[in-house]
């Protein structure tokens, strides 16, 4: 089994960090990965995106042009990408940023305010992992040793301190799937 | 019978395929004078240029590299970066350093690379026939200037040692001539020092060396001197015009 | 780890000792990770003011021995050109890394292949070829780096790894070798110093005699026959049967490699041919690949050029179709299955 997914918003936002995590996971629990970044002037200010493939086979294409997984951080790449998810698939979006209405009836669909949670837990910056960790409690994808684990592997020794933080986000995040 | 003159050890025993007056052999002689003087030839890498003095790599003794037209001051960079305790020089003509090597050569001078450099200039592309060179005197006829280099439109000679002096990472920029004796020895002593700031790590050296080509200048080998001395030493002042050496010796 | 580093820490397990480069996109995390790395591996880093600049820069260290890299991308290579002719001319073995994007010109910075004729058959001026290694993944970067250096050095050959953004900027898991301690020796015609125990060393492109010229390129042309017969490789993908070969290398590969999977789902038959050399180009294996093909599709992010070498290879004897996206556009799997479905009709 494949899963694709395409993480996307603004620079700045965390969402290359939050596919690298994902891809470390993936690493962490013994599958095949890859993850592809957008490069170029579109990492300062415009739109980022990356493409995290995590499978049981060797991944062919490592571009997901189909994603099983959105995640969308802001309205131009929601707007981008939403026709492209597979029908059946998960669109998570952060509200307290994206004002757009879910057009499609054959996906799962949520939206939460991400950065607003964030920002009334003191933890302003952490929006990402709020999705991610929620992603996660929708699919099973991952466990939350696993994330812990890629984390350790992702964040240097002398930022240690943001692990806490993160997993913090990412069990809040998690915890919101009733 | 006491030997009282002969060929440096480093300079090969081949005829040069240098035109009859042309200063390369002399300063060919000077370089080797001072690499046998200094006992470097078996730690000295010479990177040869393309023109005139490619064939350099055939006349000096020690371990020689050929470098694309206007790239030896990176071929050197190359060499000595990863062999930081050899002796790494270059033998480079004008249109060489000073037109299509140009970056190369400044960029040498501002990362202070420890090498040297020997810079023959005699204001015209000899090994092409005799175009003009960034050098070439203001009303100077060559191949390419007919009616003498109109600095309106050809652009005006450039000096290179004033510019290379400029840069924080040049140890020496001297100017010597071959025109006479005493000038000749001045070009050895400036070859020497040069040598010199490789062995003690003070960064670039370059000597330029204004020389003669009777070939293309159309001149006999003695009168070519004259033109040295008449035409191109008033544009080209000799002299030092950086010697971090001279400098710190002063400061004590 | 991104494969533009994988590239850089290859390169520093097999010995490398300099790595001289100028930034351009999208290879340079590969600068920036030898920029941190390579002086605590005892080697030397350095940033030159021009790609012209740090080619030669490796000529000159790789003239004394040593080995050496530079890499860039498309742009930069085309002013690499010359140095790479002048090293190929002075038989110097060196490894040049070249992470493609769109063009001509400045082009995009997207990864594209549009630098095969490039690569394979005129990176410079004169009468001379450069091995070309054609990795599809992050791993294959690390192999066909450690590849690269040995046999660059047992032929005296300048060898490019011909990579794309795509594969530049991925992330994927990789294996090391264990770095290289022994080395092959050089000193027979390296310029390092005589130590006046040697006739001097000449490390030189220049031959103005026209016949000794001549016998100079034939005695390489010798050896680039031997690589010919030894050193290519490609994989073949469910070609046994395929009565449609897709042909495609590095990442476009991957792309086609996706579609040919899905393709024989639904019992098609259909195999991919993906040369990992691209000079010398894997004639017999192609051959072999295509064995009972009725047509090959050829797959490219450029407008087609390696397709003449699949069209020489095969000698014409089979149709040869072709789909390829360029400017930096990369093809999805689904545009390739589509094209496959076009040729075959569907399944049989």
């Amino acid at each position: 089994m494949t899963t694709e997914i395409i993480l996307a918003g603004f620079g700045g936002q965390g969402i290359l960090f939050t596919g690298k995590i994902l891809a470390y996971c993936g690493l962490m629990a013994g599958k095949e990965l890859s993850w592809l970044p957008s490069y170029g002037p579109e990492m300062r200010g415009g739109t980022a995106n990356c493409s995290v493939c995590i499978s049981d086979e060797p991944i062919g294409s490592p571009l997901v042009t189909t994603p099983d997984i959105l995640i969308a951080m802001n309205g131009p790449s929601y707007n981008k990408f939403i026709d492209a998810v597979k029908p059946g698939g998960l669109v998570l979006v952060d509200n307290s940023v994206v004002d757009e209405v879910c057009t499609r009836d054959d996906v799962t669909f949520i939206a939460m305010p991400a950065t607003d949670i964030a920002s009334d837990s003191g933890m302003n910056g952490s929006a990402n992992m709020i999705l991610m960790g929620r992603m996660l409690a929708e699919t099973g994808l991952f466990d939350m040793d696993t994330v812990k684990k890629a984390m350790e592997k992702c964040i240097p020794p002398k930022r240690a301190n943001l692990i806490e933080v993160n997993m913090k986000a990412v069990e809040m995040g998690a915890a919101s799937k009733e | 019978m006491a030997v009282v003159f002969d060929r440096p050890q480093s300079l090969v025993d081949v005829p040069t395929h240098f035109c009859p007056g042309c200063g390369h052999g002399i300063v060919h002689r000077l370089v080797c004078e001072v690499l046998d003087e200094m006992n470097l030839t078996g730690d000295a890498i010479g990177v040869a240029p393309v023109g005139c003095s490619v064939m350099s790599y055939n006349y000096f003794g020690c371990d020689m590299i050929q470098a694309p037209h206007g790239r030896a001051p990176a071929v050197a960079t190359g060499a000595k970066r990863v062999n930081p305790d050899k002796i790494v020089f270059t033998y480079q003509g004008d249109g060489d350093l000073a037109a299509i090597g140009t970056a190369e050569t400044v960029h040498v001078g501002t990362r202070g690379e420890n090498i040297v450099i020997i810079f023959i200039n005699n204001t015209t592309y000899g090994m092409t026939g005799g175009q003009m060179a960034p050098t070439t005197l203001p009303g100077q006829i060559t191949q390419t200037t007919p009616f003498g280099r109109n600095t309106e439109t050809a652009g005006h000679p450039i000096r290179i040692c004033e510019m290379m002096a400029t840069l924080s990472g040049v140890a020496l920029a001297q100017r010597v001539a071959i025109d006479s004796v005493p000038h000749i020895r001045e070009t050895k002593k400036a070859i020497r020092k040069a040598f010199e700031n490789q062995v003690a790590k003070r960064g670039l050296s370059i000597v330029e060396v204004l020389s003669t080509c009777p070939t293309n200048w159309g001149l006999s080998p003695d009168k070519a001197m004259n033109f040295v001395r008449e035409q191109m030493i008033p544009y080209y002042p000799l002299g030092v015009y950086k010697d971090k050496a001279a400098e710190e010796e002063a400061a004590k | 780890m991104k494969g533009n580093e994988a590239l850089a820490e290859a390169a520093i397990r097999c010995g490398c000792k300099c790595f001289f480069g100028y930034p351009i996109t999208p290879q340079t995390e590969l600068s920036a990770y030898m920029a941190k790395r390579m002086e605590k591996a005892g080697g030397v880093f350095l940033q030159a003011e021009s790609e012209v600049a740090a080619i030669n820069m490796v000529l000159g260290a790789a003239s004394t021995g040593v080995r050496a890299m530079t890499s860039s991308s498309s742009p930069g290579v085309s002013l690499k050109a010359e140095g790479i002719s002048y090293m190929a001319g002075s038989d110097l073995p060196a490894v040049i890394i070249n992470v493609q994007r769109g063009g001509p010109g400045l082009g995009s910075i997207q990864p594209a292949q549009s630098d095969y004729f490039q690569a394979t058959k005129a990176v410079g001026h004169g009468d001379f070829h450069v091995m070309v290694y054609a990795p599809c993944s992050v791993q294959e970067m690390v192999d066909a780096v450690t590849l690269a250096f040995d046999k660059a050095d047992e032929y005296r050959v300048p060898v490019m790894i011909l990579a794309d953004g795509l594969l530049g900027q991925m992330m994927e898991p990789v294996t090391f070798p264990e770095p290289k301690t022994e080395l092959p020796d050089k000193s027979s015609w390296a310029a390092c110093g005589h130590k006046n125990e040697r006739p001097h060393n000449i490390v030189n492109s220049l031959f103005l005699d026209a016949p000794l010229l001549e016998a100079k390129v034939k005695e390489r042309f010798e050896r680039y026959k031997l690589i010919e017969e030894n050193e290519t490789d490609a994989e073949l993908y469910m070609c046994d049967d395929a009565e449609l070969v897709v042909t495609a290398y590095g990442a476009a590969a991957r792309v086609a490699k996706s579609a040919v999977t899905k393709a024989r789902a639904e019992g098609i038959k259909v195999g991919l041919f993906r040369p990992k050399t691209l000079w010398p180009f894997p004639v017999k294996e192609l051959n072999e690949a295509a064995k009972n093909a009725k047509k090959i599709l050829d797959v490219e992010m450029s407008m087609g050029q390696m397709i003449y070498d699949v069209k020489l290879a095969v000698e014409c004897r089979i149709p040869v179709e072709f789909f390829g996206r360029t400017g930096g556009v990369i093809p999805t799997p689904a545009e390739v299955y589509d094209e496959i479905k076009k040729l075959t009709g569907g399944a049989q």
